[in-house]
């Protein structure tokens, strides 16, 4: 029996921009309902319209019932005796959304006391003893702290437990996880599950990663455009996809179990709400569109199996077996030539030994002092050779951005030694180490804030151009947009006219200005949207292997990784723990870290997230201010509490260094009980059983 | 926290000192309290003068290091000298603060509350009537200076008066002292409101601005969203959680505005010719009253320097994110 029925949903903004336009769908007891789609498909003002707690001007229509009880339409009075009674809702950001002016354990209580009658003392108590079933550490001593002391981990579970403080019927999780590492998203899917064991509830998860939905969810529901486009249960829609553009974001997204190869990408943007194509709205970025397409929206059919596919060629695509690898173009990358050359025979672009960067800890905003210091870097050592990507991966907090931060600045490091292109940073005066940044360039992570929106793009792309004194500007700023796959005639528009993904190649059109030979590229891809994280990945590869490029990557992703990089660096807590080609590191991870932060991953296939054990890690990354002593890992590493205690007695005692493993040529671990083991199931195999 | 707050004094200390220090040696060398009895008909003889002047700390034949030795002298004892007739500067001041606090206290708390309270109401209704109305209103009384907003009240009232034929509402001095007991208490009151009105108009408008852009800013951040899917009313949610949090930042302007109350009111109690502390800076620098000008400057300094430490206390009280652990 369902809780929740939506009925043609339809949400409209002032200016005629049609949200949401069309969804129905049904939530039963114990199930749960995945929503995919990217940003702006309409899939979190979907939950808001439910919630009713969209701004006023938004016009709503359609039916929602709950329990047979419509909410569209009934006054405040009736909405706040359902509002987190019997349907809570768990949002993206977990720190904005905890009040920062009072505690997390007056806040859970204040949501335990609009609904029932109880008295303060006793809903305090309750507060705590939520705290404690979504696993926080001393529940009643942390009851009284305040959101900002709180991690991004705990503070999403805090958030669980106030969304489970009335025992709801229904859990809408907006992007419950988003916002998280790895390692804390596996923990906290954990406790969402806990959650939803505890209370029976429906739970409506609302995310754009494909990996989560496929571990999570019993029945899925794509959107693109506002609109539902295809539903049905997850083993169907996964591994028989029949609407072309669930078929490409399965087929764009990069695995860590996944085959070497271009990325197949969707072209083009998804459509302005304000402006939706005629006919369906995916068919001007849809290769298997035919004329038809264009002349009436599809509806949601039903295809059987409790399916529902809105696309006037499902039949064709089912008949034909057809995948998206199948129907997307798969864009050919040129090899490099520079990799024919072994690694040891090629030049050594950047090289890191023993960096350290700490930075005093300061407290107060009414009397600062330094309480101590916080090892962002401590001692890290590593080498790019030329045309190599080396990937630096690890959880926030590890280190990654300052020892970016640290190259980029070119100035004499804390301790260790830089040498960018053969130069020690330490040795640079002003006139060498300004003729070194034209060969050093950085792309960053947020191509909206990386960029000035009060300068034409043509300009931005010049300015190095001119800062290092270039004449002819304006043909090499052409050249430069379109090797970025952008049109010449785009240098005269501002920022602000162009989605994500063409910003972030406006970005890497400004790093490439100068011809540098190492580019450093700060989490490139991770503010963008599957379909167009594909294209700039593939981009990336090509203008690697064309322009004969060096990358130093920094990304949390690590599936991107896999796909990108040559080699890999895992980083925890200013240090790194493991190092290595990739299909060593990946395949056989030798460091404990470096094993869970693999299993945490999700993978895009249901069959697989339901059969593979995870290794959970306890906890939060440790304060790099008080790292522990011995090997920094240890406080949270699974493999230390199976040691015996005299084997633990080392690991507490004396701080691990990278030592190559005996099996490989290009892998070494920094743990003194490391040991290969397989984490990752190749998907081949998983067929073969 | 105490060895911090030790320091902070010490600081605060040396900082009056110097600002005192500074405006007493500017008085002194520039002002010329002699001129007061040079004028004077009969002529007074210079020696009585010289004696008079020189019994006050005020004689320009007394080299002004000498004069500034013998001043700080009496500071540290806490007696800021006499006035350029021989007054008691500490009398005068221990009176004029008082008159200062009666007139200023009210309207600046009131300007607060009410000034938070029409900005808050302002954001939640942006670009409505009631904001756009608040946001004109606030505008053209900021634009119109303090004395001219006065004068207009003031000479408001006394046609009204005259029209109604007797005296509604007063609008001069601090009282009639000729009535006692209730009916005095009364008059005090009556005397207030015309210089209330013009104190609170002007904060009103100011902090709505600034309180309408701080709730701006919250009401857009997700916490109100999830206090709403709580289940809270919008009405508490938009009070209890969003009004709570804008007022932060509030706070410190009217941590200052409140350390700076006594002496910045000058306009206000010229017009309404209560004799406090902002009408007596004029009236000192007229006459030539060298330490007075000086004792103004001494309390000015120590309130700027309190409003400070009570803004940090206060931002810390209301914001657990900057507390010192």
């Amino acid at each position: 029996m369902s809780i929740l029925q939506v009925r043609d949903l339809t949400v409209t903004f002032p200016g005629d921009i049609q949200a949401v336009r069309g969804v129905s769908y049904e939530v039963s007891r114990g199930e749960v309902l995945g929503i995919v789609g990217e940003s702006g498909s309409g899939k979190s003002v979907t939950s808001l319209a439910i919630m009713g707690l969209l701004p006023r001007d938004a016009v709503v229509s359609g039916s929602v019932k709950l329990h047979d009880r419509e909410l569209i339409g009934v006054d405040e009075d009736e909405l706040v005796k359902v509002r987190g009674k019997s349907i809570s809702m768990i949002f993206q950001d977990p720190l904005s959304a905890f009040t920062p002016v009072y505690t997390i354990g007056d806040q859970i209580a204040e949501a335990v006391r609009i609904h029932q009658k109880m008295a303060k003392d006793k809903a305090a108590k309750r507060a705590v003893e939520l705290l404690d079933l979504v696993g926080i550490p001393h529940p009643d001593v942390r009851a009284k702290s305040f959101p900002h002391e709180f991690s991004g981990g705990m503070r999403q579970r805090a958030m669980i437990a106030m969304a489970i403080a009335n025992d709801p019927d229904l859990l809408i999780c907006d992007e419950p996880t988003t916002a998280l590492d790895v390692t804390i998203q596996a923990q906290v899917l954990e406790v969402l599950k806990t959650a939803q064991r505890e209370t029976g509830a429906g739970i409506v998860m609302i995310t754009h990663d494909l990996g989560v939905i496929a571990g999570m969810a019993d029945r899925v529901l794509v959107m693109y455009a506002g609109r539902p486009v295809e539903q049905g249960p997850v083993d169907e829609l996964y591994y028989r996809p029949r609407m072309p553009y669930t078929m490409g974001l399965l087929a764009s997204i990069p695995r860590i179990d996944g085959e070497e190869g271009p990325l197949v990408p969707i072209e083009g943007n998804p459509p302005s709400p304000a402006a939706l194509p005629p006919g369906c709205p995916f068919a001007p970025r849809c290769p298997m569109r035919i004329d038809s397409c264009d002349e009436e929206e599809p509806p949601l059919t039903p295809i059987g199996g409790g399916r529902h596919v809105a696309c006037i060629r499902s039949r064709e695509i089912e008949h034909k077996g057809l995948t998206g690898a199948d129907v997307f173009p798969v864009p050919v990358i040129p090899p490099s030539d520079v990799v024919r050359v072994p690694r040891e025979q090629r030049p050594t672009v950047l090289e890191l030994d023993g960096l350290v960067r700490h930075y005093p800890l300061m407290k107060g905003a009414v009397f600062k002092r330094r309480v101590g210091t916080v090892h962002a870097v401590d001692g890290i050592s590593f080498d790019i050779a030329e045309g190599e990507t080396l990937a630096l991966v690890g959880e926030s907090g590890c280190g990654k951005t300052t020892t970016l931060q640290q190259i980029m600045r070119l100035e004499p490091p804390q301790g260790g030694r830089v040498v960018v292109l053969g130069k020690d940073s330490a040795h640079l005066d002003r006139a060498a180490r300004k003729s070194l940044r034209g060969d050093l360039q950085i792309v960053f992570q947020d191509p909206m804030a990386a960029l000035d929106p009060r300068m034409p793009v043509g300009d931005i792309i010049a300015e190095p151009l001119r800062a290092h004194g270039h004449k002819d500007v304006a043909a090499r700023v052409a050249e430069l947009l379109s090797l970025v796959g952008l049109a010449p005639e785009h240098a005269e528009r501002y920022p602000q006219r162009f989605s994500g993904g063409q910003r972030q190649r406006i970005g890497i059109a400004r790093a490439l200005a100068l011809d540098p030979k190492l580019l450093v590229l700060d989490e490139p891809v991770s503010a963008l949207d599957v379909s167009i994280q594909a294209g700039v990945i593939n981009l990336l590869e090509k203008l690697k292997n064309t322009l004969g490029l060096s990358y130093l990557f920094v990304a949390h992703d690590l599936a991107v990784v896999r796909h990108l990089a040559d080699r890999v660096a895992v980083m925890y807590l200013g240090k790194i723990a493991e190092i290595g080609a990739v299909a060593n590191v990946y395949d056989r991870p030798a460091h404990p870290y470096t094993q869970a932060l693999l299993s945490a991953i999700p993978l895009p296939d249901p069959e697989m997230e339901r059969t593979r054990k995870r290794i959970l890690l306890e906890g939060d990354l440790p304060s790099p201010a008080d790292p522990p002593s011995g090997c920094r890992f240890r406080t949270r590493c699974p493999k230390f509490a199976r040691l015996s205690e005299a084997e633990r007695r080392r690991c507490v005692d004396e701080e691990p260094s990278v030592v190559r493993l005996a099996s490989a040529a290009d892998h070494g671990a920094a743990c003194h009980y490391a040991e290969e083991i397989e984490v990752i199931t190749a998907s081949g195999d998983q067929e073969e059983k | 926290m105490g060895k911090y707050l030790l320091r902070r004094l010490a600081i605060n200390v040396v900082l009056v000192a110097i600002a005192a220090s500074l405006a007493y040696l500017l008085a002194a060398t520039t002002m010329n309290p002699r001129a007061a009895y040079e004028g004077r008909q009969p002529p007074v003889a210079e020696h009585v003068i010289d004696a008079t002047l020189d019994a006050y700390n005020l004689n320009d034949k007394t080299p002004v290091l000498e004069r500034y030795a013998t001043w700080v002298s009496g500071v540290v004892t806490g007696d800021f000298g006499k006035t350029w007739n021989g007054g008691s500067v500490n009398d005068e001041m221990g009176r004029r603060i008082w008159v200062s606090l009666r007139l200023l206290l009210i309207g600046t708390v009131l300007g607060f509350v009410i000034g938070v309270a029409l900005g808050a109401l302002s954001a939640i209704r942006q670009y409505r009537f009631t904001d756009r109305f608040v946001g004109v209103s606030s505008f053209a009384i900021m634009a119109i200076p303090v004395f001219l907003m006065a004068t207009l009240l003031a000479i408001a009232t006394y046609n009204v008066n005259r029209g109604l034929g007797f005296t509604l509402i007063e609008y001069t001095g601090e009282y009639n002292p000729r009535l006692s007991g209730w009916d005095q208490l009364l008059n005090r009151v009556n005397h207030l409101i015309l210089p209330t009105i013009s104190l609170t108009l002007g904060s009103v408008a100011f902090y709505s601005r600034i309180q309408r852009n701080m709730m701006l800013d919250v009401l857009g951040q997700d916490f109100v969203r999830t206090a709403m899917a709580k289940g809270l009313r919008r009405r508490t949610a938009l009070t209890k959680h969003a009004l709570r949090t804008a007022l932060i930042p509030s706070a410190t302007y009217f941590a200052f505005a409140f350390g700076t109350m006594f002496t910045g009111a000058i306009f206000t109690e010229k017009i309404f010719a209560w004799h406090g502390m902002g009408a007596w800076l004029v009236d000192s620098i007229h006459q030539n009253d060298v330490n007075s000008v000086a004792a103004v400057t001494f309390f000015t300094a120590i309130c700027v320097l309190t409003a400070a430490f009570l803004s940090d206390v206060l931002v810390a009280a209301l914001d657990p994110r900057v507390r010192v652990s």
